[in-house]
């Protein structure tokens, strides 16, 4: 397949094209360590042509990674990059992996999951996307909150502000990253709301929507707290797999610090705030 | 034998050794070529340099190097060794009971050989179940869950077709199940890592023990859950130990969340040996102190008493393994002693 055009004047083009495909592949995430795909070096190349088709190289630290999370990512890419309103088709190309022709098929067909994988899948991938969006949302809840609690914020305070004050909270770099990372999956439980009410939720919620109690709060967090270390732990195996698969350096070096890595960067190698 | 700097000597059993050939000349299809180079990727990602082994060694070791590594220049003083037959990947298997117990045949003081099955051949596997314990007196078997069989990519503890399994364990006197999770179990749209069926297998097989290998990775979380709420469930530090050498704070905080929620008597030691040899990885426990910040926020401490359980005490327990008298045959046959 002829991808990249030889003309000067639409190379341009195709540059930039091909960096509005970038930034539209930035946010889509991992949903197990719940990183982002370009972040992790899991996408290798963009390739535009002049009739607005876009490829996608895509490769994964193992032959064996699971192939719903594997399928997930590329279909959450293409659906990003379709958004985009020049773009008149877009394939995905994963390499070595036990499922990477049913996936590359189902993708460039615009496939759902179980078309794809048609007796091997019973159903599509709502649950387990759902399992993991709900992981996300305590990792970085636990990580906002235990960072608020450290600067001094009361317990009693923060079981009881709502999402509008959690948006107006300012604080400092760090603390406005993890209120934003927070904020983007507060949704995930208690449903889809309007904006205007939901400025009015409470913010912090366990997963069943139920509201924090100040007393029981350090428990509440102390058993959230392994949700994260799994996820750091897992992106720690993941990165070095990829790394001893395509050589050192296929990935961006990323400062990940156990805990930090949502928490705070640098400071204490311990990974556990002051 | 681990000698401390006082003098104490700690008896290790090494919980997950393995006797493979991931060798060309037994690689049947491109699945057991990717099987063995992602494991030599788990090799090379996380082992120190002086200890990273030629692609070659790595595909098929054999006897006397895997005695050497685990006894001789390693502190292993017994090792158990887990099967992983994979016989649609390799044309005589991977790592297969038999092999293993060539093993044993040449050093029976050293090895406990475990047997393993596949719910999936129904009658056949109670009986080579059964086959097994006659000819090798199995106390454990290892169950790979994510093992491709014609159409079928894995298993459920949960299954149905698993029940007559565990009764026959039950009876045949095989009470330690040891698991490994994922990832390519039907329906794919499923977890393929989930642990919650390991959780149902242990609430209704209160006899067996259910040692979750590599702690449940990738699913550390729910299996830190489920094994605080099961007195028989244990984990192997499979994969988590290695870390202690590339990434030392990942290993602190993973360690002290097993401490926590698991506890010193559940958790066992596994080289996972050829991915990793034991001579570093003892090494680099016994040096190991949890950070204080680490063990401030857990309330927990990696003692030396409970570096002696997961080393050796809690599987000696779980294979009764008298150490004393172990001590005593093995101190005839043991070439070197570790200083």
């Amino acid at each position: 397949m002829s991808i990249m055009v030889a003309e000067n004047e639409t190379t341009e083009a195709t540059i930039d094209r091909a960096a509005q495909v970038w930034a539209r592949l930035q946010p889509v995430t991992d949903p197990e360590l719940d990183e982002s795909v370009t972040d992790l070096g899991f996408v290798t190349r963009v390739d535009v042509d002049d009739v607005g088709g876009v490829e996608i190289g895509f490769r994964l630290p193992t032959y064996w990674c699971a192939a719903n999370f594997a399928f997930l990512m590329a279909d959450d890419m293409r659906r990003a990059v379709g958004g985009l309103s020049w773009v008149t088709y877009v394939t995905v190309r994963l390499d070595e992996h036990m499922y990477a022709d049913e996936i590359n098929r189902g993708i460039g067909a615009g496939l759902s999951f179980k078309a794809t994988f048609g007796d091997a899948a019973n159903g599509e991938l709502e649950e387990v996307r759902r399992i993991f969006l709900v992981k996300a949302f305590q990792r970085r809840q636990e990580a906002l909150l235990t960072y608020l609690l450290g600067h001094g914020y009361e317990a009693a305070v923060l079981v009881r502000l709502r999402m509008a004050e959690l948006a107006g909270l300012g604080g400092d770099a760090e603390s406005r990253r993890l209120v934003e990372r927070y904020q983007e999956r507060r949704s995930v439980v208690g449903g889809h709301v309007d904006q205007a009410a939901h400025a009015d939720h409470v913010a912090f919620v366990d997963s069943e929507g139920a509201s924090l109690d100040a007393a029981g709060l350090p428990s509440y967090l102390r058993a959230l707290r392994r949700v994260g270390v799994n996820a750091e732990f897992n992106g720690a195996l993941c990165r070095g797999l990829l790394a001893a698969r395509y050589g050192d350096g296929c990935a961006p070096q990323v400062e990940s610090k156990p805990i930090h890595f949502v928490r705070s960067h640098g400071s204490d190698p311990n990974g556990v705030k002051q | 034998m681990y000698r401390t700097t006082d003098g104490e000597e700690i008896f290790i059993i090494d919980g997950h050794v393995h006797f493979w050939d991931g060798s060309k000349a037994n690689v049947k299809n491109v699945h057991g070529q990717q099987f063995i180079d992602c494991f030599y990727a788990y090799h090379s990602n996380l082992s120190p340099k002086e200890y990273l082994w030629p692609k070659e060694k790595f595909d098929k070791y054999g006897a006397q190097a895997m005695y050497d590594d685990l006894f001789v220049t390693g502190y292993d003083d017994m090792a158990i060794c887990q099967p992983t037959y994979l016989t649609d990947f390799y044309k005589n298997g991977f790592n297969t009971t038999e092999s293993n117990y060539e093993m044993k045949q040449a050093h029976p003081e050293r090895f406990i050989v475990n047997g393993a099955f596949d719910p999936r051949d129904g009658e056949a596997g109670l009986d080579y179940l059964d086959e097994l314990s006659e000819k090798y007196k199995i106390k454990g078997v290892k169950l790979y869950t994510a093992e491709w069989r014609g159409d079928s990519k894995g298993y459920k503890l949960s299954d149905p077709s698993m029940l007559k399994y565990f009764e026959r364990c039950e009876k045949l006197g095989i009470k330690n199940i040891h698991v490994h999770k994922g990832p390519t179990i039907l329906p794919l749209n499923r977890d393929a890592f989930d642990v919650a069926d390991v959780d149902d297998a242990a609430t209704s097989f209160q006899n067996l023990n259910f040692i979750v290998e590599h702690c449940g990775l990738p699913r550390l979380d729910d299996f830190c859950w489920i094994a605080t709420q099961e007195t028989n469930v244990y984990g192997g530090l499979a994969v988590v130990l290695p870390f202690i050498h590339t990434r030392p704070e990942y290993f602190a905080h993973v360690i002290s969340e097993l401490l926590f929620w698991i506890g010193e008597d559940k958790i066992l030691y596994g080289s996972d040996y050829g991915i990793w040899s034991p001579k570093w990885l003892i090494e680099k426990f016994m040096a190991f102190e949890l950070p204080e910040a680490v063990s401030k926020e857990t309330g927990v401490q990696l003692s030396l008493t409970a570096k002696k359980k997961i080393l050796g005490l809690n599987a000696a327990r779980l294979y009764d393994v008298d150490i004393e008298a172990q001590k005593k045959v093995l101190s005839g046959a043991r070439q070197t002693v570790a200083a």
